[in-house]
């Protein structure tokens, strides 16, 4: 491997650390209803409105599958490049807990639905993949609510049954920046599929984190930590910065790290333990008999092949081949499934003669920030694709400068305005009739004759004052380019 | 008509239809008869007036096309019923209404029938004697301090001492078969798949069967037609293709290929029992069937490996009893002290030695040792009835290696007790349908039971089987009234 600038190690004394890490990401999948019952998902409902019998575990209820969950994680297995079982089986995962109504969770053990597969990171030093062991379909607990009472700890069993997609990666991630980039690719992939909408907030996308430390170079693996259900990406990359330190410490002062499972805690920014491997569940994991093997035949996964969309991977190959965008700006605009289709769209109202490099700097400097400030998706941005187009096209034609633009902008914000009507209404179309222009630069030139001898004297700075002067006289609408080059004629 | 409780559902379905019988004048005798049979203990929850309303409610609007018009029935306690409390024979259910019903007992009550009540069983289906049950020990119509089998024994006491014209059970095990040999009536375990278990109390989800316990095999085929249905909320339930068995049972059992697996003929059975095996295969021959000689190698591991997968797949289906939601629950420090209380108060012995069984069995580190290797067992004693059955059609054997014993014999040694399903739980093991009809007597009366095992899917031709031999046996079950003052 070659030495990288940004490798990410932990320095200590004469010695440097690797960090090891692995992800089991926990994704809901999007569906209308839960995995095994026909509840509603709906986020945000009144505790305990959306529990039929089944999610409650009434004696003598029985799980049936959702073969709209089974597509969700095949169409996902796709997206990950991933191997998908044309057999897999439903385990029982047995443990008590107040909010596990069933006394187990029905989960895939040995027989998952989809095999190993790889997703491709963009890291600034290069691109960088990443080994997916598995994903398998699980049910989620309901929600035990501790603070409402003094005595009492109640329980919300709108949660509880509800699919989840479990994708385990392989221990390549090597860095905080990595796991973040390594989440934010998974979420991208399966929000184009529509599998999982990625909201971290709702708890939607959490994971456990594997983390373990070796010597640099070593090729053996130290004993790993899992630090359990984080549910955001940056206490995610503070939980292992925090935690592949602490275990440096115990190997510089000669003890050894215990494998056991930790929790993050997020106001104390550091992890604790929360059970060791002694006290480790003993889950009994056995085939559910109350389903049989799940069978999908080639035809079953072709199908859903045929359903996929474009993805960002090929998305960014297609960016860089059709609209000549460099790497980082094609992955920009295909990290979110809106961002491209407003991109491509802008491109298509922006008709034959576009400058698609000035359009992507308008959508990922200008456009981005408002969005930003105003906390907006893309798909609610105030000023449409179209309108944007005619922007861009404004400035390419010389209509407008660059600088107008950016008040055109603004202006355009207020109900989504048409550039054109605001360029007009407002008389901001730039001034590009030589005549005039050097008319109006002979008098500058006029009223600052001292300036100008300067200038000749070789004092080269004061061009840049004279552009300013021009731009000023004419409100900001003179031509630049025509500016300048009448400039060096008449200097 | 002071002997309308003697008759079979098939006389007592005709004379509805004749309007010789009121639904209420039936409903009424059963009631009357069940309330006077109190002794035998047959019922944990009773359901009568509620019963006699809805008989009033058929007479005034009798459908007659129905295949149970009117018929008042009791069903085991296993099945969850709407409104009505069901317990599985456990405190840890004592207080528990289901806002649902089963799939097989809406089956029933859309043919006209109507509910008598719960009836008494082991505590969740576990026990070959019905001594396990929280609601106490049920007796035997056969003689006093008999125990009637299990553990389905409230549903086989009621039905031979006229309590319920009919009834249903559910057989994990053999508790449809072994209570049915017991008590002189005849039981049917369906196929796997074929009646669905949506609504009934698990014990052991790949085991677990309902199926008709009756006076007859007519009146049973009847039951079984009604009850076997294709159910969507069950993922084991099968759609296939299922008879009219009542219409289409016939005694012509000529040709038909008999098998008699020489495993069967285990160490220390008793006399009696085979001799009612040969008697059995002569009846068989008499009807016209041919016996075939066959081998099923791995019957004598049959028990230990049902011993393994039944309580391993319980101690799981049972984790849901634990006081958070429904049913009993116990005060505690803390939820782990809640949990270990209202699990030590709420299950009886019985059930706490499966859940230990089967949390054992599947614990890392003996899983490999006994679930899987049970598993591959089961396979293979799968695998002997398919070879068997390239040979034969059927398959003849005793259905218990007893007759019934006194309550309390072999209460304190469930090994004695688990080598009762020694005939019955190959079935289940390979999900395969088979019935018990009552075929002779002991030396102190008691009656004892064949069993007839078929192909999968195939119970007509169990039925026909059972239906030919029942004309030859003739049996008549000897029930003396003995608890009624």
């Amino acid at each position: 491997m070659s030495k990288n600038k940004s490798e990410y190690l932990i320095n200590r004394k004469d010695n440097q650390y690797e960090v090891v890490i692995g992800l089991e990401v926990h994704a809901q999948v999007t569906s209308e209803s839960k995995l095994f019952s026909t509840s509603s998902t709906k986020f945000g409902a009144e505790p305990n409105t959306q529990v039929s019998l089944v999610d409650a575990a009434f004696p003598g209820m029985l799980p049936v599958i959702n073969e709209f969950c089974v597509k969700q994680a095949i169409k996902t297995g796709i997206g990950l490049n991933a191997k998908i079982n044309n057999r897999s089986v439903f385990d029982r995962k047995n443990y008590f807990y107040a909010d596990l109504p069933q006394g187990y969770q029905i989960s895939q053990f040995k027989d998952p639905i989809v095999g190993e597969g790889k997703v491709i990171l963009d890291m600034p030093e290069g691109q960088k993949e990443v080994g997916i062991e598995r994903l398998h379909l699980e049910q989620d607990a309901g929600k035990s609510i501790h603070d409402l009472d003094a005595q009492n700890t109640f329980v919300d069993l709108n949660r509880s049954g509800v699919a989840l997609m479990e994708i385990v990666s392989k221990p390549d991630l090597r860095s905080p920046d990595e796991v973040s980039a390594y989440i934010k690719k998974l979420r991208s992939i399966m929000r184009y599929l529509g599998t999982c909408d990625g909201n971290m907030q709702e708890g939607s996308l959490r994971a456990d984190v594997n983390v373990s430390v070796r010597a640099k170079g070593s090729k053996e693996f130290g004993t790993r930590c899992e630090i359990k259900n984080v549910n955001s990406i940056k206490f995610m990359q503070m939980a292992i910065e925090y935690e592949a330190n602490r275990q440096v410490d115990l190997i510089e002062e000669g003890k050894s790290i215990d494998q056991e499972t930790r929790l993050f805690d997020t106001k104390k920014n550091e992890t604790r333990s929360m059970r060791s491997k002694e006290d480790a569940h003993d889950y009994r994991y056995f085939p559910d008999p109350d389903l049989l093997p799940l069978e999908v035949s080639d035809k079953f996964i072709n199908q859903l092949k045929t359903e996929i969309p474009e993805l960002p991977d090929d998305k960014k190959k297609r960016f860089i081949e059709e609209f000549k965008l460099s790497p980082y700006e094609a992955n920009i605009l295909v990290s979110d499934i809106d961002t491209g289709k407003y991109f491509e769209e802008v491109v298509t109202k922006m008709g034959k003669n576009k400058d698609i490099k000035l359009a992507v700097n308008w959508i990922t400097g200008e456009l981005f920030a408002v969005l930003n400030n105003k906390n907006l998706e893309i798909s609610q941005s105030p000023i449409s694709a179209k309108n944007l187009a005619i922007l861009v096209n404004l400035i390419k034609n010389g209509t407008i400068s660059g600088k107008i633009a950016k008040t055109v902008f603004e202006l355009m914000m207020d109900g989504d305005q048409d550039p054109q009507k605001i360029v007009e209404q407002k008389g901001l179309k730039q001034q590009s009739d030589p005549k005039a222009l050097e008319a109006l630069i002979d008098k500058i030139i006029n009223d600052n004759r001292d300036k100008a001898i300067e200038y000749k004297q070789g004092k080269e700075k004061l061009f840049g004052f004279f552009v300013g002067q021009a731009m000023k006289v004419s409100g900001g609408k003179a031509n630049p380019q025509l500016i300048n080059e009448i400039l060096k004629k008449k200097l | 008509m002071s002997d309308i409780t003697k008759q079979s559902l098939s006389e007592l379905v005709k004379n509805i239809k004749d309007k010789k019988l009121s639904s209420e004048e039936v409903t009424k005798a059963f009631i009357n008869r069940s309330e006077k049979s109190k002794e035998l203990n047959a019922y944990i929850t009773e359901d009568y007036s509620s019963a006699l309303d809805k008989a009033k409610k058929f007479d005034q609007k009798p459908n007659l096309e129905l295949k149970l018009p009117g018929i008042p029935m009791a069903v085991k306690d296993l099945f969850c019923t709407d409104s009505i409390r069901t317990t599985a024979g456990s405190k840890i259910l004592n207080n528990f209404v289901p806002t649902y019903e089963s799939t097989v007992t809406q089956n029933i009550w859309n043919e006209g029938a109507i509910l008598l009540g719960k009836l008494n069983c082991d505590e969740f289906a576990m026990g070959s004697s019905n001594e396990t049950s929280f609601f106490g020990n049920v007796q035997n119509p056969i003689d006093k301090n008999l125990v009637p089998g299990g553990s389905s024994g409230g549903s086989a006491s009621a039905v031979a001492g006229q309590l319920t014209p009919i009834t249903i059970g559910t057989d994990t095990g053999g508790s449809i078969r072994q209570p049915a040999s017991f008590t002189g009536i005849v039981g049917l375990k369906p196929t796997y798949g074929s009646c669905s278990r949506y609504g009934i109390v698990a014990f052991a989800s790949s085991l677990d069967q309902a199926g008709p316990m009756a006076q007859n095999v007519k009146d049973c085929a009847l039951l079984q037609e009604v009850i076997s249905t294709y159910d969507p909320k069950d993922s084991t339930s099968i759609d296939f293709k299922r008879n009219e068995y009542s219409k289409e049972l016939t005694n012509n059992i000529k040709g038909k290929k008999i098998g008699i697996p020489k495993e069967y003929r285990v160490e220390g059975m008793p006399k009696e029992i085979e001799e009612l095996w040969q008697k059995g295969i002569q009846y068989a021959k008499d009807c016209g069937a041919e016996i075939v000689d066959i081998s099923l190698p791995h019957t004598s591991y049959a028990l230990p490996t049902y011993y393994i997968v039944a309580p391993a797949e319980a101690s799981s289906n049972l984790a849901r009893y634990d006081g958070v939601k429904y049913g009993f629950r116990a005060k505690g420090e803390n939820l782990t002290d809640m949990y270990e209380k209202t699990r030590s108060e709420g299950f009886g012995a019985e059930v706490q030695r499966r859940i230990m069984i089967g949390t054992y069995v599947l614990s890392s580190g003996y899983y490999d040792a006994y679930y899987l290797k049970a598993q591959k067992i089961r396979k293979l004693i799968k695998n002997d009835f398919d070879e068997a059955y390239k040979k034969v059609d059927a398959i003849l054997t005793p259905s218990t290696p007893s007759s019934a014993f006194k309550i309390g014999e072999k209460k304190d040694d469930p090994v004695s007790m688990y080598l009762n399903d020694i005939f019955t739980v190959p079935v289940n093991l390979a999900g395969l349908p088979g019935i018990s009809i009552p075929a002779g007597h002991d030396a102190k009366g008691y009656p004892l039971g064949l069993q007839i095992i078929g192909k999968a899917f195939d119970e007509q031709n169990i039925l026909n089987i059972a239906y030919a031999m029942e004309e030859k046996i003739n049996f008549k079950n000897k029930i003396t009234d003995w608890w009624i003052k």
